[in-house]
């Protein structure tokens, strides 16, 4: 080991233990910011390491230089201006994007190793194995991801999109996919083959992604994210660099815990979901969900205002359609009313509220809502044993009570107990069902009362009637 | 060759183990930023696009090079940029809200 190479492996190893402690801060709100530059500065290290020895060991032919500041320059402008203008309710197709360039870049990193590389005597499998997987993973996550962003601005319809034979063509592409792989790594002699390899990964991370429906945007973004990263570690494995190894897989393990968890909250297996389809029955159930409008209680928003302005303790539980009608800051505005009054007002949030994990928490902060207010799952549902009014904001399925039974659509999926309340409000513009197809029992419970509108708009009427009601 | 395979391949795995370690203690809270923070993380790819740049001596070379610093440089920047952005938002307290929860976040200082 040159001391070069020594002093490299000690900038990666600072690297990552900069990494680590960066997410382990990201546990509670307090810290995650420091954790975020920590992490940041663990990169800076990353790339301080690698620029040390790329300029040591140079070809001194300027041109791929030239290249490389050029790239960084544009790319980064990009980003930056890209991630400042961002709204919030747009982060997850920014996410999605910046994820496929991030798996793209690691695609072209294997691709330009495998063509540097003397071929006359073949590759070994430490070399060839993973630069077909990183150009398969990585080409996977760059299509599938802007089909994911495209979907998610509404670019694509957010409907999934099937068409007759699409199960043959994806296997054979499938086919072509692994046969192309394995004859380069079998016999790595001409770049070609490896191209065959790449444009096929990219059509089927096309094919993948199409087929899935918008609710389930928070899973596939999550193993999206966790396809880049172990599309970097395998890049680090081409070029031999253990600060990308290391940062690839620790996204890989963040990106599969989201998976699985949002796959949960969301009562469907990750592999029912990749398989698409999911929601064709909403015909026949919005029909039944028509019928069962007969017994539901209509309220105003004058009765709403009311019954809140003489609560004591008020659960708001946000849902998407919340985000879709931008309503975080009305909401906002309502519960620092009735807070400035004396009224306990929490926020319930369940997991998938939003579309990607965790969505809805940066929304409401955004609206200034303080993160001692957000409950989670686990913490939100003994509260609603003693709360006076459950106040229901374009969320659904998360809170039918029908999840506890068996043998419906969303049996066992974890709900947010809003029937224990003594009293339940419910913004919503029809009686349409959720994603899962199925009438939501809450609705037509006694204690709850229907308020017909858009959320924008019943908030604010809501703010306007509890006013009228708490001033002296 | 194989020993270096070795000692990647256990850092590997064992970066895994870690992974999972300290994100499954990330509370849902924090799972939008957290994703974005791990997103800016895999843009440590630029880290390739710099060894692919300082190796390129073909056209291919360079415009490989120029894709994958493009691409890992939006990734790096724009990553960190917004997960900072949405950090930067999360408050524990408002002027007037009541200090109800159990969260120990209840700084001082916020009193305005």
């Amino acid at each position: 080991m040159t001391p070069f190479a020594f002093l490299t492996g000690l900038f990666f190893l600072a690297a990552a233990v900069l990494f680590v402690i960066g997410l382990h801060q990201m546990r509670t709100p307090r810290t995650a910011r420091r954790g975020n530059l920590l992490s940041a500065g663990g990169m800076v290290t990353a790339v301080g390491g690698t620029l040390l020895y790329a300029i040591v060991s140079s070809n001194s032919n300027p041109f791929g230089w030239v290249a490389l500041v050029a790239g960084v320059v544009i790319g980064g402008t990009f980003g930056v201006i890209r991630s400042r203008s961002v709204k919030m309710t747009d982060i997850p197709q920014l996410v999605s994007l910046f994820n496929a360039v991030g798996g793209g870049a690691a695609a072209a990193v294997a691709f330009a190793d495998f063509l540097s590389r003397d071929l006359t005597g073949g590759l070994t499998p430490s070399v060839s194995v993973p630069v077909v997987l990183d150009i398969v993973i990585g080409s996977v996550s760059l299509s599938g991801s802007l089909i994911a962003a495209g979907k998610l601005q509404g670019l694509i319809p957010g409907q999934p999109i099937q068409f007759p034979g699409a199960r043959i063509v994806n296997v054979i592409v499938v086919v072509i996919v692994v046969s192309a792989g394995a004859l380069t790594v079998l016999q790595p002699t001409s770049w070609p083959l490896l191209l065959v390899v790449l444009v096929a990964a990219l059509l089927f991370g096309i094919l993948m992604v199409l087929p899935i429906g918008g609710a389930d945007a928070p899973v596939v973004v999550s193993l999206l994210n966790a396809l880049t990263g172990l599309a970097v570690a395998m890049a680090g494995f081409v070029i031999d660099n253990q600060a990308m190894i290391i940062a690839g897989a620790l996204v890989g393990a963040a990106g599969t815990i989201l998976t699985l968890q949002m796959a949960k909250a969301m009562n469907r297996s990750v592999l029912t979901i990749m398989l698409g389809g999911f929601g064709t029955g909403d015909s026949t159930a919005a029909t039944t969900g028509a019928s069962a409008t007969s017994n539901v209680r209509e309220v105003t928003a004058d009765d709403v205002g009311l019954q809140l302005a003489y609560a004591r303790h008020v659960i708001i539980v946000p849902g998407y359609g919340l985000a879709a009608s931008q309503a975080q800051h009305e909401v906002a505005e309502l519960a620092k009313l009735l807070t400035d009054h004396g009224i306990d007002v929490k926020y319930a949030i369940h997991p998938v509220a939003g579309r990607m994990p965790g969505h809805m928490n940066v929304l409401l902060a955004e609206a200034n809502v303080p993160y001692s207010q957000m409950l989670q799952l686990d913490e939100a549902n003994p509260a609603f044993d003693t709360c006076d009014v459950a106040l229901v904001v374009g969320a659904n399925d998360v809170t039918n009570p029908a999840a506890r039974r068996t043998g419906n659509a969303v049996s066992g999926m974890p709900i947010l107990d809003v029937d224990h309340a003594k009293s339940v409000v419910v913004i919503k513009r029809s009686m349409s069902p959720g994603y899962a197809g199925i009438p939501n029992e809450l609705f037509s419970l006694p204690q709850t009362g229907m308020l017909f509108d858009d959320a924008k708009k019943a908030l604010g009427d809501i703010t306007v009637a509890v006013k009228q009601y708490v001033t002296t | 060759m194989t020993e270096t395979l070795f000692s990647n391949l256990a850092i590997f795995v064992l970066s895994l183990l870690v992974g999972f370690e300290v994100i499954s203690k990330i509370p849902s809270t924090l799972h939008t930023p957290m994703m974005s923070g791990a997103n800016a993380i895999h843009g440590v790819v630029i880290a390739g696009a710099i060894a692919i740049g300082a190796a390129a001596n073909t056209p291919a070379g360079y415009i490989l090079t120029f894709v994958a610093a493009l691409f890992a440089s939006a990734n790096v920047f724009g990553g960190y940029v917004v997960t900072d952005r949405m950090l930067r938002m999360f408050t524990p307290a408002t002027r007037s809200s009541k200090p109800a929860s159990a969260e120990p976040a209840t700084t001082p200082g916020t009193l305005s």
